[in-house]
């Protein structure tokens, strides 16, 4: 596996403010890595840094294993996409895909095969001779994609493409946007905070707080193993649940005791290899807390609880109760015939759970 | 609905009476202009026997001709048409020039953000708001020492220097709406800086560009006081030679002749206004740049 972005203890300040804190990231060829985070979190800026459009103040980045120090950002083969699609607002669509090519003088011949390769690619061949002006929030998109496609770089960069762009057609490019990531076999960075763009588009994702990095791993590591509660909070929606617990060690199983409202504690059995903690959080995603064991499954153990909100979803209904003196979410089928209330069994996979230290946030099994 | 027709009624007597208020005020503008052309086209006679508002019995061009090639600015009697070319080898260079430079600082004070660039900024505004009077002295020392006192190059300078804190704000002003992320788009693209600038900032600055020339067009036209200061008998501009031709004071006053020079000193500025007008407007209003 040959490295194409490789981010070494990356600093970077603003002022006094510390917008990258210790970056470090490996990405290697064909990855499509999501950057992840809160507004303000320092994504674009670490973005910016890759692309060379920032001085970072230590560390080192290297682009298909260059060292990229003092490397401006067009000697350093990376296209970019930006929230704002910035083209050049005076050219025409096809002026601003060859532009770059121009610039760097390109023969005629190849920039038009290029451009001709790329607006086929996109199906923008009926818009070459438009003014941005003239184009919709898609259509700009894809002008702006078919901007960096010409490029052909070792690395793309993309800065929140699609947040300008109604419900709908993001749904539409973020399918189109995967499928020519599979088809050019692309290495791709892109920011979002879009958590549901970024499970569905990265092959890794690095989830940011404040210029920290919370956690780098998986699409499906990062939903159900998170390392500590503020990315079990950030990703997935609805959110996982936080339940406050106290644990006490009985024969060497944990009893996981959570308070129900002016009742008796609820008690759970949670086996498990580390030393838990008397306080503990349980993270527990809504799909594993349910209203039916029907496969027996001995995982499942019920709870007796009050039906507070009946929120019909669609496909999936969402039952919300309270309990450790917060509200939890459970995922109950359509059909199903709980009434707003009534004291029901919610069934809870406590396998599937996480364990959160509530000093330090982070997990502890 | 009941008061549809009365309230129709007063929006029609409203909108009489603004057209009148209008016309009133149109006309007060425009009597002197009126004046001013009908007395030019009117024989010298006739303007010692008739009245100032009359329209002229025999139309003539003679006050023109004379105020083109023959009316006398001091000792010389060459008309206004030596510094009417003065005026325009002045400011069409001086226009051309500070324009460029203020859409190159405006450029780089908006989108090239450096160190000092805030201060730099306050500094050109500083130089809008220094009275002409304040700056004759030192720059007669500096165009004495370029050797270029008295001399078109001179005057040139002089209104390039002074002007370049406005255009620079009319640039940056108009840049500054302009979203960073264009610049580093291009940046990506391989362009440098003069190339951005070429290609990308000047052909959307358009109506900006047309703000500034005619601001500056005026601005350095109807300049009197650095005209008459760093000019010499050769070099005079046109305001100062229509100075001299009104003010001399020897032989009759002719009223006619004073008239069509003024209104020839004017037409210039008319013309740009005419011309360019619509973006002017425009320019002052469009603040920014839809993607
Ligand atoms: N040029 C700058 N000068 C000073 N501070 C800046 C500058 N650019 C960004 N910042 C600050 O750095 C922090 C990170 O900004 P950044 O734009 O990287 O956030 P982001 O994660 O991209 O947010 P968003 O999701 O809103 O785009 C913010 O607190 C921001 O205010
Ligand atoms: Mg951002």
């Amino acid at each position: 596996m040959n490295s194409v972005l490789n981010i070494r203890n990356v600093n970077k300040k603003f002022g006094k403010v510390n917008v990258l804190n210790d970056i470090n990231i490996n990405l290697n060829k064909g990855e499509f890595l999501v950057l992840v985070g809160p507004s303000g979190c320092g994504k674009s800026t670490l973005l910016n840094c890759i692309a060379g459009l920032e001085k970072i103040d230590s560390g080192d980045i290297h682009i298909d294993e260059k060292n990229m120090i003092n490397i401006e950002p067009k000697d350093r083969d990376i296209a970019m996409v930006f929230q704002s699609y910035a083209l050049y607002p005076t050219m025409t669509v096809e002026k601003n895909i060859t532009f770059g090519m121009k610039v760097r003088g390109l023969d005629k011949e190849t920039q038009k095969n290029k451009l001709q390769e790329v607006v086929k690619q996109l199906q923008i061949e009926n818009l070459l001779n438009r003014k941005p002006s003239q184009l919709s929030g898609g259509q700009r998109q894809r002008v702006a994609m078919g901007r960096a496609l010409v490029r052909d770089p070792k690395l793309f960069l993309f800065d929140e493409p699609l947040s300008n762009l109604d419900a709908k057609l993001r749904v539409e490019m973020r399918t189109e946007i995967k499928k020519l990531h599979y088809d050019l076999n692309a290495s791709m960075v892109y920011v979002t905070h879009d958590q549901i763009e970024a499970m569905t588009l990265a092959t890794k994702i690095v989830v940011m707080k404040d210029g920290v990095i919370q956690q780098i791993g998986s699409p499906f590591q990062i939903y159900n193993t998170p390392a500590n509660i503020f990315v079990a909070d950030f990703m997935g929606s609805p959110s996982m649940n936080l339940i406050k617990a106290t644990t006490t060690k009985n024969k060497g199983q944990y009893l996981i005791e959570i308070n129900k409202n002016k009742k008796k504690p609820a008690i759970l059995k949670y086996n498990c290899k580390e030393n838990l903690p008397k306080e503990i959080i349980i993270g527990i995603r809504p799909e594993n807390i349910i209203e039916k064991n029907s496969s027996k499954d001995k995982n499942f153990q019920a709870i007796k609880s009050d039906v507070k909100v009946i929120e019909p979803a669609g496909s999936d209904t969402f039952i919300v109760t309270d309990l450790g003196g917060s509200e939890v979410t459970a995922r109950f089928h359509s059909e199903s015939e709980v009434t707003l209330g009534s004291e029901i069994d919610f069934h809870f996979n406590l396998s599937k759970a996480s364990i959160f230290d509530p000093k330090t946030g982070n997990r502890l099994n | 609905m009941i008061n549809n027709s009365s309230s129709s009624y007063t929006n029609v007597m409203l909108r009489i009476l603004l057209y009148i208020i209008l016309f009133l005020f149109a006309f007060y503008y425009l009597l002197p202009l009126f004046v001013m052309i009908t007395t030019s086209l009117k024989s010298l006679e006739e303007i010692k026997t008739g009245s100032l508002v009359s329209l002229p019995r025999e139309l003539t061009f003679d006050a023109w001709s004379v105020a083109w090639s023959k009316a006398c600015t001091g000792i010389k009697c060459e008309g206004l048409k030596p510094y009417f070319w003065n005026s325009i080898f002045i400011a069409i260079p001086a226009v051309m020039i500070s324009t460029f430079i203020g859409a190159l600082n405006g450029y780089v004070i908006a989108q090239w953000r450096f160190k000092w660039s805030n201060i730099i900024f306050a500094l050109l505004l500083f130089g809008c708001f220094i009275p002409f009077q304040v700056i004759l002295l030192p720059m007669a020392r500096v165009l004495g020492i370029l050797n270029l006192a008295g001399s078109i190059p001179g005057l040139i300078l002089v209104h390039v220097v002074y002007g370049i804190g406005f255009t620079t704000l009319f640039f940056r002003n108009f840049y500054v709406s302009i979203p960073v992320e264009l610049i580093k788009a291009a940046k990506i693209d391989g362009a440098n800086f003069f190339r951005i600038f070429w290609s990308i900032f000047l052909p959307l600055s358009l109506p900006i560009i047309v703000v500034t020339v005619i601001w500056q067009f005026t601005q350095i036209w109807n300049d009197f006081l650095f005209g008459v200061s760093f000019s010499e008998a050769g070099t005079q501009p046109i305001t100062v030679a229509l100075n001299n031709i009104v003010n001399s004071t020897t032989g009759v006053k002719e009223y006619n002749v004073d008239m069509a020079s003024a209104i020839i000193a004017a037409l210039p500025t008319l013309l740009v206004y005419i011309i360019a007008g619509k973006y002017f407007i425009r320019g002052l209003t469009a603040g920014s740049v839809k993607g």
